[in-house]
């Protein structure tokens, strides 16, 4: 999904007590991180990395949102085994769907790819990025695309 | 799908007035490790990296930064803050040991006792603890990281490049050995 697209919308059922979708981010910048599953190595440290950096997102006034294909109650249980304190949501049923729309579907074994999008406040992709889904990202690409944000901001 | 990709380098060069070095400021290699003192990982690296200093001797620098992930380490934090406040008395190595040797014992009693076994002013200890002094240069170490993409702990960098290989005895070796050939031809070594 290249840059400058609108983000396809959506409605998922959430770690909060109601469903959550980009709109939820409107106004704000918002990162969305779709992940291939609870529990497994490289995801976990993964979110736990970005949980630290929150702070540094929260200084962007920016949300995060963890998408992967897991259901709501295994989401619950992973997001307080780790201590995660951002909304997982579960791209659960139809499977995949919200993944499929934004690219990043995996058919051959049923999961995402490890895929970061930046979504502007306008609700506009600002910058995504796919990671081979052994490597862990990082939160570097995803500062980077919010002080672009902010600079454009400022230009504008 | 478009890929933006970019290289993981350290954005924060080492410093020897900042960092905590050991070795010959104009050794031909610089190997920085991002830690936390919790992490097994980093526990299992500890003293991998010992037995490369004894090979290595002045052929090599060695720099430890912080990098805690209280998220998943709630000591570990703290602990980097007290390995701060024995650097700001000049005991950073000798800190720095005892908690990677006492991995599992990282509570604030804990670290008093090993404050008080490499004597330390005490009082001054409990009070830089207490008010958190050091917090935002442990800060200043992760976000560094962060940005230079350090992504877990350990996390190595030779000579300002990440290495992305395994860190086993014998891979480290070899690419610290031949990141120093590389480095005797005069290349900078300090990273970025």
């Amino acid at each position: 999904m290249p840059p400058g697209i609108a983000a396809p919308d959506f409605a998922l059922p959430s770690t909060l007590d109601r469903p959550l979708g980009p709109g939820d981010g409107r106004g704000r910048p918002l990162i969305l991180v779709f992940y291939p599953a609870d529990w497994s190595p490289v995801c976990t440290d993964q979110l736990t990395l970005y949980q630290e950096v929150m702070p540094e997102f929260e200084k962007h006034d920016a949300a995060l949102f963890g998408i992967s294909v897991d259901g709501r109650w295994c989401h619950l249980a992973f997001a307080k085994d780790r201590n995660l304190r951002f909304p997982l949501l579960a791209d659960f049923e139809p499977k995949g769907e919200v993944a499929r729309a934004y690219g990043v579907y995996r058919a051959e074994d049923g999961t995402s790819e490890r895929a970061l999008f930046v979504i502007d406040p306008a609700g506009v992709v600002s910058w995504s990025y796919v990671s081979p889904t052994e490597v862990n990202p990082g939160a570097d690409g995803i500062l980077r695309a919010l002080e672009d944000l902010a600079a454009k901001g400022v230009a504008r | 799908m478009r890929a933006t990709r970019w290289e993981a380098r350290l954005v924060l060069p080492v410093s020897e007035e900042r960092d905590h070095v050991q070795g010959p400021g104009d050794a031909p290699v610089t190997l920085v490790e991002y830690g936390d003192y919790e992490c097994p990982y980093c526990g299992e690296a500890y003293p991998i990296v010992k037995q490369i200093q004894e090979r290595m001797e002045e052929q090599l620098r060695f720099v430890f930064r912080n990098f805690p992930i209280s998220t998943a380490h709630p000591h570990a934090e703290y602990a980097a803050e007290a390995a701060e406040a024995a650097a700001a008395q000049d005991r950073f190595w000798e800190m720095h040991d005892h908690l990677y040797e006492h991995q599992q014992r990282l509570r604030v009693d804990d670290l008093r006792s090993y404050a008080q076994a490499i004597e330390l002013d005490l009082d001054l200890f409990d009070k830089e603890l207490a008010e958190h002094v050091h917090a935002d240069r442990v800060h200043e170490d992760f976000l560094s990281g962060v940005r230079s993409g350090v992504n877990g702990t350990p996390t190595f960098f030779i000579n300002g490049m990440r290495h992305d290989d395994p860190y086993d005895l014998e891979t480290l070796l070899v690419a610290l050995e031949a990141a120093a050939e590389l480095g005797k031809g005069g290349a900078d070594h300090g990273g970025s």
